[in-house]
């Protein structure tokens, strides 16, 4: 596969873009510095599959496209059963001599947001999984429908505050936990599972490499701060992820065929979570005395998964 | 010139409804060009090397959602790029490893490029719309002193 140097940020620069501009998501949006990071890692030819979400109905609003590569758009649910359709299609026509580029590098990718990643799509994309099609998943995980009017999914967070589970006298947001989607396709088996971050550009786009160049299915969870719905000036997108990968909130991780586990970023001082929850609007009411008990739930909980995390590293299982 | 092809037509038109074909008269599973011509080698050409047509968002402006802008100064950047890698709207022009300003006809003016830009004082900077960029660059601040603990 033709590569793109990410050794440094000067000659990771000289690629040329695939995502281009004028798009429609919001100023500030993680979304779009993933998506792009992703294309210009990559000099192959990319075939691209997304779920309807934000970056679906941004980036393609008639008449115009946002990407500058073979690009389908299917429904809430379908993103890796479109990928593993045409890549299946692709292995046919091969086999068949009927390309017409046989040689030409192709790799197959999906996008979904958490909803439809963590929820909606779920099963076809265990399914996708299981069958072992060649090609990288990778959610754009900004914790809630965004492009729907910010409802819970699975991926929010206990606590957050949702257009369906709001804050209020009686509630402080959202009461369950959230789901441990990294895991879980770690336990499918797959050859490259990651969580990785926008703010980590250089460990991001050597994971996007990773998984590309992997056989098989490959998933990637990316951490895709939205301005909108976490309710956080658009100019602090990296500042705010910087909080999230520093206070562990994210850790940054990947897992090679299901059990060796590589902590790929530890940050040298770790931040209290309480300044990744104050920067966000999502999480205010969690600092009125009442909702004291929801923090240390959460600090809890990282302290925990970070223990896991670790011991896993450690044992290789 | 193919540079000039992609050039003439850089920010022709506000997103928006024109004379391209309605939604209604198109039928199920359009495929839509991002290119004229063969495309196959897009990934190893520039911007101005490259044919976009009609239908690439290349060749549409969101300049107007822009309320302030961010203006560059080129005597103070160091060209680690910084702001290219993350710049969430493809705004930052980068050619042989050097920054070479911003792309008004894409720019958003979230300012994330403000923030990650590590020089002291910055090499990037928000200034209201109306501004023009000589006199933003005339106003530029002094380098900051490291504050006393
Ligand atoms: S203000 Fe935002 S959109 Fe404009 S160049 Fe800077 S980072 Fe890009
Ligand atoms: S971030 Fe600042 S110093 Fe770095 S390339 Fe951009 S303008 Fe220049």
């Amino acid at each position: 596969m033709a590569i793109t140097s990410v050794k440094n940020l000067k000659e990771f620069s000289t690629s040329n873009e695939r995502f281009e501009g004028a798009h429609l998501l919001c100023p500030g949006c993680a979304h779009s510095m993933i998506v792009r990071e992703l294309m210009n890692c990559t000099d192959d030819n990319l075939v691209i599959a997304t779920n309807t979400g934000c970056l679906e109905v941004s980036t393609a609003v008639y008449p115009y496209t946002s990407w500058d590569t073979s690009w389908i758009h299917i429904g809430f649910e379908n993103a890796a059963t479109a990928a593993s359709g045409a890549e299946a299609m692709y292995k046919a026509r091969k086999r068949k001599g009927t390309l017409k580029d046989p040689d030409a590098s192709v790799k197959f990718v999906a996008f979904g947001g958490d909803g439809s990643t963590y929820d909606i799509g779920f099963q076809w994309l265990s399914g996708a999984v299981e069958r072992g099609h060649d090609f990288t998943y990778i959610c754009l995980d900004n914790e809630n429908y965004a492009n729907t009017g910010g409802q819970r999914s699975s991926s929010t967070p206990i606590g957050a505050t949702t257009s369906t589970a709001q804050a209020g006298r009686v509630s402080y947001g959202k009461k369950e936990k959230k789901k441990d989607m990294v895991a879980i396709m770690a336990a499918h088996g797959a050859p490259y599972v990651a969580q990785l971050a926008p703010n980590k550009w250089k460990i991001m786009a050597q994971g996007f490499q990773k998984a590309l160049e992997t056989k098989g299915p490959c998933f990637i969870n990316t951490v895709s701060a939205c301005t909108t719905e976490w309710k956080f000036d658009p100019k602090d997108t990296i500042h705010l992820t910087d909080l999230a990968t520093d206070s562990l909130m994210f850790p940054v991780y990947e897992i090679i065929n299901g059990h060796e586990l590589n902590i790929l970023y530890r940050p040298k001082t770790i931040v209290p979570v309480e300044e990744y929850l104050n920067a966000q609007g999502r999480y205010k009411h969690l600092f009125k005395p009442e909702n004291k008990h929801v923090i240390e739930e959460i600090k809890k909980g990282i302290t925990e998964t970070w223990e896991m995390l670790q011991r896993r590293e450690e044992a290789r299982v | 010139m193919r540079g000039a092809a992609a050039t003439e037509k850089r920010g022709m038109r506000e997103l928006g409804a024109e004379k391209l074909v309605g939604w209604d008269e198109v039928t199920h599973g359009v495929v839509i060009n991002s290119f004229e011509g063969d495309a196959a080698n897009i990934a190893s050409l520039t911007s101005e090397e490259r044919i976009y047509s009609d239908f690439n968002s290349y060749t549409a402006t969101v300049a107007s959602w822009r309320v302030v802008k961010p203006v560059y100064n080129r005597d103070i950047c160091i060209d680690c790029q910084n702001c290219w890698v993350w710049c969430p709207d493809t705004s930052i022009i980068s050619r042989d490893k050097q920054m070479l300003g911003i792309d008004y006809d894409h720019c958003k003016g979230c300012g994330v490029c403000v923030e990650v830009c590590p020089t002291n004082p910055k090499s990037l900077l928000m200034f209201i719309e109306a501004e023009e960029n000589d006199s933003a660059l005339s106003q530029w601040p002094e380098k900051k002193k490291k504050e006393k603990e």
